[in-house]
């Protein structure tokens, strides 16, 4: 149990420097860097956010198999979980998904043309697929978690058709990078094939990452909410 | 090495004049037949069939019978047979077929079998089966349209899509299709 972080009378620093992934969600909370001396739960405040919420976030991050209870999750405090998760989208479709295609640009230039179409093709259907996945959370699955937090209930949505149909985004990217390692002719292998990959592995390991909070965290939670409104 | 072959069938006639043309090519060894689904078990083990000609009348589920071997099994047909039995066969052949195409579809259905199996032994190249199922994938048919066209059942289709996936390590209908074109196994313009 000790491995997990749960101090929040810790260094900020110090955590970050253990813990250099979760320089993203720093920024996705609103957390800015330099930090100085000051303390985990020093650093959330003075961005208004719940330091039990960030340790949560963080564990959930950082360690794939951690699993939290449900005293932890209906403990903490939730204000800050919807406008996480849309930060995450906006900056997997915003950054992320933009540099992976500018990658791929500069390499299907040097593919015979049918090769570069067929490529950039199936970037294409894939981003289609991940703005839809999250326009739909963030146009229905967030709508309904807020009208909940403002104690409504909206009665056409629930939990249990997000858990039914939460499918997951990293298969695809897989592919691209099995297609990358394996199946791109020799010729082409470039400084850009590399970033590439490298941008490509950190984007599934975040949206991994992404679904377990959404899994974990979210589910439970808006479960509980349900439950208590209605 | 010959195909082994196993003819389950009641009609002592069809039996004999099975066993007489197929023993007339080399490449088959005709087994004693059964005469019904009596034994069948320890034929099993004692004969190692490599192909099962079977009466689909004796068996409505043939991959019952042969538990986890795999063996594919053939319908022999000359009366009226429910589409969907025969469709849980690996391959058909009536018996008002030529010997000739007999002879193909026995060849044809043991291949894709036996390649079915060393793909499962680790080679990393896709077999010509695999391939065939591959290009289909990528066309974007259903499991069951490409077991309509391949003559196999929808069962070897899945084996061949697990065997596919394990060897490219890719997953998505997509991602084989783009496996496929730089593959120059289809060509672009036969997607939609």
């Amino acid at each position: 149990m000790a491995i997990y972080l749960n101090d929040p009378t810790m260094k900020m620093g110090e955590l970050i420097t253990a813990h250099a992934e979760l320089m993203m969600i720093l920024q996705r909370m609103g957390i800015t860097l330099g930090f100085g001396d000051r303390s985990v739960a020093e650093v959330c405040q003075r961005h208004g956010v719940d330091p039990g919420f960030f340790l949560l976030i963080s564990n959930v991050y950082s360690f794939a198999q951690y699993e939290p209870t449900r005293e932890q999750i209906l403990s903490t405090d939730m204000t800050c979980l919807v406008p996480y998760l849309r930060n995450s989208h906006h900056y997997y479709v915003e950054r992320q998904l933009p540099h992976i295609e500018h990658h791929l640009r500069h390499i299907a230039e040097h593919l015979p043309d049918r090769v570069g179409t067929v490529l950039r093709r199936f970037f294409e259907v894939y981003r289609t697929e991940v703005l839809d996945h999250f326009g739909h959370e963030d146009n229905t699955v967030f709508r309904h978690i807020e009208a909940l937090q403002n104690g409504q209930c909206d009665s056409t949505y629930n939990m249990s058709k997000f858990v039914d149909n939460h499918g997951n985004l990293e298969d695809k990217l897989g592919d691209l990078v099995q297609i990358i390692f394996k199946y791109l002719p020799e010729s082409v292998t470039s400084d850009d094939t590399v970033d590439m990959v490298y941008d490509i592995l950190q984007l599934s390991l975040d949206l991994n990452r992404h679904s377990l909070v959404e899994e974990k965290v979210m589910v439970p939670y808006v479960l509980h909410l349900e439950r208590s409104v209605s | 090495m010959k195909t082994r072959v196993l003819i389950i069938e009641p009609s002592e006639v069809i039996v004999e004049g099975l066993s007489s043309l197929l023993g007339e090519q080399t490449r088959f060894k005709v087994l004693s037949p059964l005469y019904s689904l009596d034994g069948l078990g320890e034929r099993l083990v004692t004969g190692k069939p490599d192909v099962i000609i079977l009466n689909p009348t004796l068996a409505s589920q043939p991959s019952q019978l042969l538990a986890d071997t795999a063996i594919p099994v053939v319908a022999l047909v000359y009366q009226y047979v429910e589409p969907l039995v025969l469709k849980r066969y690996d391959a058909v052949v009536d018996i008002r077929d030529n010997r000739g195409t007999i002879v193909e579809t026995l060849v044809r259905v043991t291949q894709s079998f036996h390649s079915l199996e060393q793909s499962q032994a680790g080679s990393y190249e896709l077999s010509r089966r695999e391939t065939d199922v591959l290009v289909q994938v990528a066309r974007g048919l259903t499991n069951k349209e490409i077991a309509d066209t391949l003559n196999v059942s929808v069962h070897t289709v899945i084996s061949h899509r697990k065997n596919i996936m394990h060897k490219t390590g890719i997953k998505s209908v997509a991602g084989l299709t783009v496996y496929a074109i730089l593959n120059n196994l289809i060509d672009e313009s036969a997607l939609i």
